[in-house]
């Protein structure tokens, strides 16, 4: 698929180009790429936010051209929930309860129903009980942004678009998110796609990655492929994730190889320690 | 070396619509010295972005006084002051005011009376400070976030400042952004002695630093050099801060039972430490 901003016009601005990938049901996809990479524009084609220009997306099984309209569309936003970047910008009800259930209701679900979701939601997300009947305002940061994720996971999505959820947080708040939604990836059968700058959580949550650069998706495949390539990432203005890199820099020294890449700092330790043992430990 | 910005006893609350107040800071003290390099870092809620605003004046403090070359910081000489004060905020696209690059970094010039001949030699030299020359007439939203930054920060320089105060401004970076920006900041520093107070979530910003103070609950919880704060480990994480990632493999490894000599900070010396003590044969 293609896509231009203002298409046609002497304003024209391509944005995306040609673009072929494919996203499984129940994988969990990292998007990554700097700045201006177009990663953001790629995601909201997912949802039908934008349409391609040229080409198609297919989003189960509906299938997203530049005629698609309205209701096509509809249906493909029911199924595709959108975490956007400070996502507690979009707060505005009374409550958090109402501000929970306002997807829900909008989608046609009973009111009793979205009320229990709600309340359901804001025990998974760790939220005390009674912030339910609190204006999201009086909360703090971090609780605000639970509320907001409860907001998109209440009316059920089958897919999840996380676009830089965890900016802005400070390390335990981004730790704490990350693994709400590796559980509800998990639990839920989801399938997760996260646009995210951090390496680190690309190569220790996805099963497939893809790197967008300009516009392009310029690589694509499994973690242990996409991000061991120094070479390549930096072509793409993107580093090796630390626990790789330290990797690389380790087997340099030391003339060993690892069996695998250490994709996480745990998986890094438990190798090098094996690699100890078999070598014979220091006298 | 000499005081440039203290606080002695410093307490201050918010009031909430329901009259309640919550204690944001408590009874914080601290000092900074001409030319250091100060990080400021807490968990969301520790009270390190209210310190950030009574510094510059943004609140007044309940007890206690905020204290820029030695004189308590008042509403009668808080502008005076200021004038001495650069501050970078977090978010780049909330702080651009001009149309172009030029009149970005003029506008405090301008606002502060500077004659325009003395304003395009110090915008010049701002822009040249920052690595930003050859952009006077680009649009801000054209830039890169990084970019914008080093634009932000150009515009606090122009002032000439002693002291420059960085609120989270790498924060919403990303990580080519966050490294240009504190390139820019340790280039800085050895040309200019500028003084830096950051308050920040990036560990590796932090092991920059000359002196660190965490935040905890509204109060100083320690205070140190990057070394020794880090070697406190677990109780930091207590404090919701990450350890860097040297010293995070350095305690996985000890987990499994591979002895190590020392807590390690850079990844370099880490990885040393296993050639030299376990792969070395």
């Amino acid at each position: 698929m293609n896509f231009a901003y203002a298409p046609n016009t002497p304003f024209e601005k391509k944005a995306l180009h040609d673009i072929n990938a494919s996203i499984k049901s129940g994988s969990y996809t990292a998007v990554i790429g700097h700045t201006g990479s177009g990663k953001s524009t790629l995601l909201l084609h997912l949802n039908g936010l934008l349409k391609p220009t040229e080409g198609t997306v297919q989003v189960g099984d509906t299938l997203i051209t530049s005629e698609t309209k309205g209701k096509a569309l509809r249906n493909v936003r029911r199924n595709v929930g959108i975490v956007f970047q400070f996502p507690e910008h979009q707060l505005f009800e009374e409550t958090v309860e109402k501000d929970i259930m306002f997807g829900p209701l909008n989608f046609g679900i009973p009111e009793e129903e979205a009320r229990a979701r709600a309340h359901e939601l804001i025990e998974m997300l760790g939220l005390p009980k009674e912030v339910a009947k609190k204006s999201p305002f009086e909360l703090s940061g971090g609780q605000m942004r639970r509320v907001a994720i409860a907001g998109v996971l209440a009316f059920n999505p089958s897919v999840l678009i996380l676009d830089e959820p965890t900016a802005g947080l400070d390390p335990q708040g981004r730790r704490e998110i990350m693994e709400l939604f590796e559980r509800f990836h998990k639990e839920e059968g989801l399938t997760t796609v996260l646009v995210t700058h951090s390496m680190e959580d690309a190569a220790r949550y996805a099963e497939h990655v893809i790197v967008m650069h300009e516009g392009h998706a310029v690589l694509d495949g499994p973690p242990e492929e996409v991000l061991t390539d120094a070479e390549q990432l930096a072509m793409y203005r993107l580093e090796l994730p630390r626990s790789v890199r330290f990797q690389r820099d380790f087997e340099r020294l030391v003339h060993h190889k690892l069996p695998k890449p250490a994709l996480t700092e745990e998986q890094l330790a438990v190798m090098i320690a094996e690699l100890a043992k078999e070598m014979g430990e220091p006298k | 070396m000499r005081e440039v910005l203290s606080l002695d006893g410093v307490s201050f609350a918010y009031e909430t619509e329901e009259d309640v107040f919550v204690q944001a800071v408590q009874d914080v003290s601290f000092t900074v010295r001409d030319g250091e390099w100060v990080s400021i870092v807490g968990h969301n809620g520790s009270g390190k972005s209210t310190l950030a605003k009574l510094m510059i004046g943004l609140l007044f403090p309940a007890t206690g006084s905020v204290n820029v070359f030695l004189d308590p910081l008042t509403e009668d000489n808080l502008w005076v002051v200021r004038s001495q004060l650069g501050v970078v905020f977090q978010n780049p696209d909330n702080q651009f005011v001009g149309a172009t690059v030029q009149d970005d970094v003029a506008f405090a010039l301008e606002n502060n009376g500077v004659s325009y001949e003395d304003m395009q030699i110090r915008v010049k030299e701002a822009l040249s400070d920052v690595g930003m020359s050859g952009y006077h007439n680009h649009e801000p939203h054209h830039l890169s976030g990084g970019q914008k930054q080093r634009v932000a920060i150009a515009g606090a320089l122009a002032m000439n400042p002693k002291i420059l105060i960085l609120d989270e401004a790498t924060s919403m970076l990303d990580p080519q952004g966050r490294s240009e920006v504190i390139e820019l900041i340790t280039t800085l520093r050895s040309t200019t002695g500028l003084t830096v107070i950051s308050i920040t979530h990036d560990l590796e910003e932090v092991l920059l630093a000359d002196r660190v103070f965490v935040m905890n609950q509204g109060k100083l919880a320690a205070s140190g050099t990057p070394t020794s704060i880090f070697e406190q480990g677990t109780k930091l994480q207590e404090h919701g801060l990450d350890l860097p990632f040297a010293l995070r493999l350095s305690q996985l490894l000890r987990h499994t039972g591979m002895p190590l000599v020392g807590d390690h900070m850079s990844e370099k010396e880490l990885v040393n430490e296993l050639w030299t003590s376990h792969f070395n044969k």
